[in-house]
């Protein structure tokens, strides 16, 4: 962009207090605004062209003025230029478009994954210290956010226009988005995509903090159990540590450090094992069979919530030894092996919380 | 206004009589209309029958707007709001735009304009609009029984699984009435190959047969598509099949790729045709043949081939890969540049001419400002980093309304004054009809322009309510939505003044070069008295001009 930054900032600032332009608040903005202006202005240059030319043409060749028209096959000069000239506009603009794109979807690697979860009509923030909000979202300016998002039921869409950013959140597999705010203040937080009766009112506000505004929120908002140790809790009780407990003799495959490592499956293809690759496993075990495994697991389709899910795709992200697993099964298992227990079906009943 | 400055030539009006036979005295009773077979009669049906739904679907638009006029969500509930748009996109584009120039104007003057008695398929051709009326009663079922609140769209699992709403009639509508158009594009598709007369070569049809024929193949080609998706809808709903359920192993992404696929082509669908009238207007009333006659007709045909691959940027945020993504951005800029191509193909028609302002032409000029704002705005839309910010917001509601009522919709009425002469055999009135011309084209870029403004400020479509910050742009365009009503009712009533009062028209009130202006108004039912030969270009106005100087000796 040729234009200075110090005109660009005055330029930014009038529009905004004019309400008629959002407000530039993410890192993102400015560039988003710079492909904006450019696309604003060869649409103006064409539609000036187009009026330009009609008006023109309706003065210069009116009836009055030009009682005989003279007929013209055609021009392949001029024909030529007005495909050739649109169409280099349209590959910078598809070029420009394309960058930005990239830059919108591919979080950059040091940044901080919040959770989302849409339902009719809310939105659920999961932060991964524990700290839960509804249809809010408190985040600290000057860090890389990604969220990570799914939907509980229908479409929904996450858009914070004054970040520019906006990504459909779909039921059964999770998107992604990423943002850096610059400016603390609130802003709006809109679902896009229509989802029944109360779409309109599944709105929200996203609060930018200082980081240490952000710290002080964080602290005292917390519920005292982050969401990978809600996720150890889960991971014990839906009995995960039975199989997947890291021995020599274990029936599941070892999931300590398997997070972002590459898997090969029975069928011989390779993953990369992801937030979205996890999800998956879980709920359709048999397609995502570990190569050396049988296809033993149950799926868990139905009976776990989205929540829940996170908790325990987060714990699996952060497990890094099978120690605390082992501790858990090795107590589990003495436990069940004491003479005094009742029958099993009423103990697992019981155990629940 | 001195005589030079229209070409409007009419009889003799103190003599000048309606001829004694033509396709609307020539049976009576309204069984004669019912049965016909006449593509005439035909296309009249569906003028009333499109009307008719044109101006409920109007009346939800002016409800929506209505309750927008405040942030707060005052004026109905939610859910009914949600009714009102579903119902206005389902009738806008499924029972007004797909059949509006087609099956009005295209079914009266595709025959006559390739020099044949009629269709090739009088019957199936009848059909069609049975079964649109079908599918019409269906969509006013849906709303008597209650409503159906999917959006136009039916996402799924919305649709499927989440609304207890007459989601299965509304769908099945829309079934039926895609027959009704896989039918119209059947019978132009073969009455273009098979029945054009002695000397009709493809290169000597008139633009506007061109511009039909390549959306029959959108037609013909996407319809059954759409056909299938619904169906897959219903069957989702009523037995849980699980196509597009994620719990059962579905994807709700194909629902959208499907509906997709049908639905962008049917865009081109909609505009095709429009695109058809603007270039018989702008050369009849410059007195001037269409520039690069080539040109124009082959980027109609590129339009509809590259149509069918683009569906997917109606879903870059929908988490398609990025660079499948990048492909569709690719392509979806390429269809851009045909329509551009156009554009400038019409603008050039005028240079050199000889030219005349009457309602045609100024619907035709509002055409080419309307469609040039929502054709560039697309291009907006087709970049895909700018499609984040801009999509599911007010900036594409306004964007296709620039296209579909702003392109579609002028150049429709464009048509409708352009011929009604022909189609009636009388004129309307000339100023009145300047004046409801003006006041579309005022009232629309009033209503429409702030939305760009909203959509970049993020405002998203179908909101029931919003922030109070939107207001004063959301005035604008209630304010707008009143004078576009008066402007769209006042063709209305004018239209049907003229019925009985219109001045008598005669054959050719343009001078135009078309074979339909050789003919009496209103034609007769065999279009023509014996098989007309065709043995010069399309619009050429230097034959024409000879062609009525012999005329005029044989009268004397």
């Amino acid at each position: 962009m040729g234009i200075s930054s110090v005109l660009w900032q005055f330029l930014i600032k009038w529009l905004h207090n004019s309400a008629l332009f959002p407000a530039e608040a993410s890192t993102i903005a400015p560039y988003m605004d710079e492909l904006y202006f450019f696309l604003v202005a060869i649409s103006l240059v064409g539609l000036v062209l187009v009026t330009f030319l009609i008006l023109y043409f309706s003065v210069r060749y009116r009836r009055d003025k030009h009682p005989v028209a003279t007929q013209i096959e055609g021009s392949t000069i001029l024909e030529a230029t007005w495909t050739i000239i649109p169409l280099g506009l349209f590959l910078i603009v598809f070029v420009w478009g394309g960058l930005l794109y990239f830059r919108i979807y591919n979080p950059p690697p040091n940044s901080m994954n919040i959770y989302i979860v849409g339902k009719q009509w809310m939105w659920k923030a999961e932060h991964p210290g524990g700290q839960h909000e509804i249809d809010a979202l408190h985040i600290p300016v000057g860090q890389p956010i990604q969220l990570t998002m799914i939907s509980q039921d229908v479409f929904h869409s996450f858009s914070i226009p004054d970040f520019r950013v906006k990504r459909e959140v779909i039921p059964g597999r999770y998107s992604t988005v990423w943002f850096q705010a610059t400016e603390p203040g609130t802003y709006h937080l809109f679902c896009t995509q229509y989802c029944g009766t109360q779409h309109a009112g599944m709105i929200g506000e996203v609060t930018a903090m200082t980081p240490a505004d952000y710290k002080k929120w964080l602290d005292e908002s917390t519920s005292g159990m982050s969401l990978a140790q809600n996720g150890e809790r889960l991971f014990a009780s839906m009995g995960c540590n039975a199989c997947h407990n890291g021995t020599a003799a274990a029936r599941g495959p070892n999931l300590a450090g398997v997070y972002g490592s590459k898997l090969t499956l029975t069928d011989g293809s390779q993953v990369v094992v992801n937030d979205a690759y996890l999800r998956d496993a879980i709920l359709s075990p048999s397609q995502h069979v570990t190569a050396g495994f049988s296809p033993i697991m149950p799926t868990y389709q139905g009976q776990i919530s989205e929540d829940g899910l996170i908790d325990l795709v987060e714990y699996i992200k952060q497990l890094q030894s099978n120690y605390r697993i082992q501790q858990t099964f090795v107590t589990a298992d003495s436990n069940q092996a004491a003479p005094t227990t009742p029958a099993v079906g009423t103990n697992q009943e019981s155990v629940k919380p | 206004m001195s005589s030079a400055a229209t070409i409007v030539s009419l009889p003799d009006q103190a003599t000048a009589r309606l001829p004694k036979r033509s396709y609307l005295n020539n049976e009576q009773g309204l069984l004669s209309w019912l049965l016909t077979g006449d593509h005439k009669r035909i296309a009249i049906l569906y003028l009333i029958s499109i009307t008719f739904f044109f101006f409920i679907g109007g009346a939800f638009a002016g409800l929506i707007r209505l309750e927008l006029l405040t942030p707060q969500p005052d004026l109905v509930a939610a859910d009914t709001y949600n009714k009102f748009f579903t119902m206005h996109g389902i009738i806008m584009v499924f029972l007004f735009l797909v059949p509006s120039v087609p099956a009005t104007i295209g079914n009266f003057l595709i025959p006559i304009m390739v020099g044949a008695k009629d269709l090739a398929f009088p019957k199936i051709n009848l059909l069609s609009w049975y079964l649109y009326v079908v599918g019409g009663i269906l969509i006013l079922a849906a709303l008597v029984l209650g409503g159906v609140d999917t959006g136009w769209t039916f996402t799924t699992p919305l649709s499927t699984h989440y609304l207890n709403t007459h989601v299965i009639t509304a769908a099945m509508a829309i079934f039926v009435a895609g027959f009704s158009s896989i039918f119209t594009g059947l019978n132009f598709i073969v009455t273009i190959h098979r029945m054009r007369c002695p000397g009709m070569t493809w290169f000597r049809l008139p633009l506007f047969v061109w511009s039909n024929y390549a959306a029959s193949l959108l037609m013909v080609l996407g319809t059954p598509v759409l056909a299938i998706t619904l169906t897959l809808v219903l069957l989702e709903r009523v037995f849980s099949i699980g196509v597009f359920d994620p719990t059962k192993g579905g994807d709700p992404l194909l629902f959208q790729h499907l509906f997709w696929f049908y639905s962008h082509p049917a865009v081109y669908i909609m505009i095709l045709p429009g695109m058809g009238v603007i270039s018989e207007t702008i050369s009849t009333f410059s007195r001037k043949r269409v520039f690069g006659y080539t040109a124009v007709a082959f980027s109609s045909v590129a339009i509809a081939l590259f149509g069918f691959f683009v569906w997917a940027h109606h879903m870059f945020i929908m988490g398609i890969s990025n660079y499948s993504a990048l492909v569709f951005s690719l392509l979806t800029m390429l269809v851009a540049v045909p329509s551009a191509i156009k554009v400038f193909n019409w603008a050039f028609t005028m240079q050199k001419g000889s030219i005349t302002f009457e309602t045609p032409m100024l619907y035709s000029f509002g055409f080419l400002g309307l469609f040039t704002i929502g054709g560039l705005t697309g291009v907006f839309l087709a970049s895909l980093g700018m499609d984040i910010h801009l999509t599911e917001t007010y900036f594409i509601v306004a964007h296709f309304h620039f296209v579909m009522v702003g392109g579609m919709l002028m150049a429709f009425l464009a048509g409708i004054h352009f011929w009604w002469p022909k189609m009636t055999g009388r004129m309307y009135p000339e100023s009145l009809s300047k004046l409801a011309a003006v006041t579309t084209f005022i009232g629309f870029i009033l209503t429409f322009m702030p939305q760009f403004i909203l959509g970049y400020l993020g405002m998203p479509r179908r909101y029931h309510a919003y922030p109070p910050e939107y207001q004063v742009l959301n005035v604008l365009s209630t304010a707008g939505a009143t004078v576009l009503g008066v402007g769209y009712m006042l063709p209305l009533l004018y239209l049907g003044w003229s019925l009985k009062y219109g001045a008598i028209a005669g054959n050719n009130p343009w001078q135009a070069t078309g074979l339909e202006w050789q003919i009496q108004s209103p034609p007769l039912t065999e279009n023509f008295i014996e098989t007309p030969i065709m043995d010069h270009e399309a619009y050429d106005y230097e034959w024409l001009e000879h062609k009525t100087k012999n005329e005029v000796t044989t009268v004397g």
